[in-house]
């Protein structure tokens, strides 16, 4: 069975929010209806958004991190909102496992929303109906478009390429590969959700040089080299 | 959690609506017992319309919190898995049952059906009021459930969220009762009044091991779950939204620590000692109009107390929604 997921590599988000605009932009021109705004240049502007970065401080200054934090719907394989939702307009996709919202059974109850430990559901003010993450639902199931382009607006548009799609339980693909081969892990696995998107952790890019590894104390030549030096120039000072 | 007006006006009215029935149905049963008198049937009529009226007011507050409430039919499709479905489908049917107890008992069909045993008379108004009891207390789990449910709300996940809301609501319901007894000049006041004060220090006694329970609760998450860093100082820098979103909206109850204190220590004091004191200073000065003030001050005070119920609860959601930039 498919399970498509998103696959998120902490290690090279900038937090430069391309994938907020560029799904901002897809999913309010789509057939859904706009994801509407409340005071856009005004104080206060709020809006319908799928997907945020949020930025956390890691360690004590000035030993810190910045980590950008990119989240949008897990996808999770139990879905808690499913359940509880009263009409069956929240619903998981047999096919591609993809958690959707039906937005023309939605009552607008937010009762989705309490049972989403993520914060991943919003309710749209003006359409008063529960919106989320639809994995581009309309792009990744689209035959017209080319394989390359068969993907969420926000893993086409992420210039660090910190955004892997595919489906997680072929053992072969991309994001597979990714989580088995660096480290994957899922948000919050204590409540049992098993979400589907995976995140990949920072990763330390120090290396470690040994004094040794600048000199060769070991030179080969120059432990079999009889010559007496009397400071001229030799081949060791040959710039190569 | 925010607390939202029109659920809390929909838990206090339907379960006041609810526990009135239950007084009016114990009424009965009472009587025919014979540990009281019998009444009109007129008195058991007007008391179940009075619960009705009750219900109904809870139903049109509950479209408030509707985003699409014309929809609203379609929330009771999903019954075997939402407890909201199952509140949506049994509210009716109480309502219906105890339309139908009410008109019995209007149009007089008492006329016994069978009998049971030596002396029990069986008749219309006795089955409609054991099962609406049964309904009615269906409801009661079916509205708890929904809180009591929810299990990344740990201070709902209990239940006691549970017991809170059946004797509550049946303590509200019995002042209800007591106060319509007064209202007419009924001797059932003392009664209904007994049975209003067991229910409210039964309530309130669940209420208190709530509070206890949720002011010792471990978190399971934690921001280090939330976002997969293992380091102890973690902090929120930005959410991704400067004028906040519907996630800083819906839940955060927006208020200081004081506020809540302080709806916390009055609820406790309008829903216990009180009503308990105002009627029993109805009890002893025989006034019409204390139990009447009784039932309102306990009503305000189960509000402040549904206020609080949702204030308390912390959704895990809000370790993502710590600082605004």
């Amino acid at each position: 069975m498919t399970q498509l997921a998103l696959v998120i590599d902490l290690n090279v988000c900038v937090g430069c929010h391309a994938c907020v605009t560029s799904c901002k932009e897809w999913n309010t021109s789509g057939w859904a209806g706009p994801m509407v705004d409340q005071n856009p240049y005004d104080a206060s502007p709020t809006g319908t958004f799928f997907n945020r970065v949020q930025t956390f401080e890691v360690g004590t200054f000035p030993n810190t991190e910045t980590v950008h934090f990119p989240k949008s719907c897990l996808h999770c394989e139990e879905p808690p909102c499913v359940p509880v939702c009263p009409t069956g307009a929240s619903y998981k996709r047999p096919d591609n496992g993809v958690v959707l919202v039906d937005y023309d059974k939605c009552i607008g109850c937010k009762y989705c929303s309490w049972a989403c430990p993520y914060g991943a559901r919003e309710v749209d003010e003006e359409q008063k109906v529960m919106k989320k993450c639809t994995l581009c639902i309309d792009r990744i199931t689209d035959p017209k478009l080319s394989e390359r382009d068969r993907k969420p607006s926000c893993v086409l548009a992420c210039p660090s390429s910190a955004r892997l799609f595919g489906d997680v339980h072929d053992p072969d693909s991309e994001v597979s590969i990714a989580i088995r081969e660096r480290g994957g892990y899922q948000l919050m696995p204590e409540w049992g959700t098993k979400p589907a998107n995976h995140y990949l952790p920072r990763q330390k890019t120090q290396m470690h040089i040994d004094q040794d590894e600048l000199t060769r104390v070991d030179n080969p030549l120059r432990k079999e080299d009889l010559t007496t030096y009397t400071g001229e120039e030799t081949l060791d000072d040959v710039a190569w | 959690m925010h607390p939202a007006f029109s659920v809390i006006f929909l838990t206090t009215l339907i379960g006041a609506g609810q526990g009135l029935y239950l007084a009016m149905v114990t009424g009965q049963l009472y009587a025919i017992a014979q540990f009281v008198e019998a009444q009109k049937d007129q008195f058991y009529a007007i008391g179940s319309l009075v619960a009705l009226v009750f219900l109904i007011a809870g139903l049109v507050a509950s479209f408030f919190h509707l985003g699409r409430p014309e929809r609203a039919w379609r929330a009771a499709s999903k019954w075997r898995t939402s407890w909201l479905s199952r509140e949506v489908i049994i509210l009716p049917i109480v309502m219906a049952l105890v339309f139908a107890y009410a008109a019995a008992h209007w149009m007089g069909w008492t006329n016994p059906l069978f009998q049971l045993g030596a002396s029990l008379q069986v008749d219309v108004t006795l089955l409609l009021g054991i099962v609406g009891t049964l309904a009615s207390l269906a409801l009661f789990v079916c509205t708890a459930m929904i809180y009591a449910g929810v299990k990344f709300l740990q201070e709902w996940h209990t239940p006691l969220t549970v017991t809170n809301f059946i004797f509550f609501g049946a303590a509200s319901g019995f002042m209800l009762a007591a106060a319509y007894s007064a209202y007419i000049g009924n001797p059932l006041v003392t009664f209904f009044g007994t049975w209003a004060v067991i229910l409210t220090f039964v309530g309130i006694g669940s209420r208190l091991m709530h509070l206890r329970r949720n002011g010792r609760i471990k978190r399971k998450s934690t921001v280090q779950t939330a976002i997969g860093v293992r380091h102890n100082a973690l902090v929120q820098r930005s959410q991704g939204a400067m004028g906040g979103s519907f996630n800083t909206r819906e839940f955060f109850h927006g208020q200081s620590d004081r506020v809540v204190d302080m709806v916390r220590y009055a609820f406790l004091i309008l829903v216990f000692p009180l009503p308990v004191l105002l009627i029993g200073a109805a009890h002893v000065t025989e006034s019409p109009n204390l139990p009447i003030l009784a039932f309102l001050v306990q009503f305000v005070g189960l509000m402040a107390e549904r206020w609080s119920f949702f204030a308390e609860a912390k959704h895990p959601q809000n370790l993502y929604y710590q600082s605004v930039a």
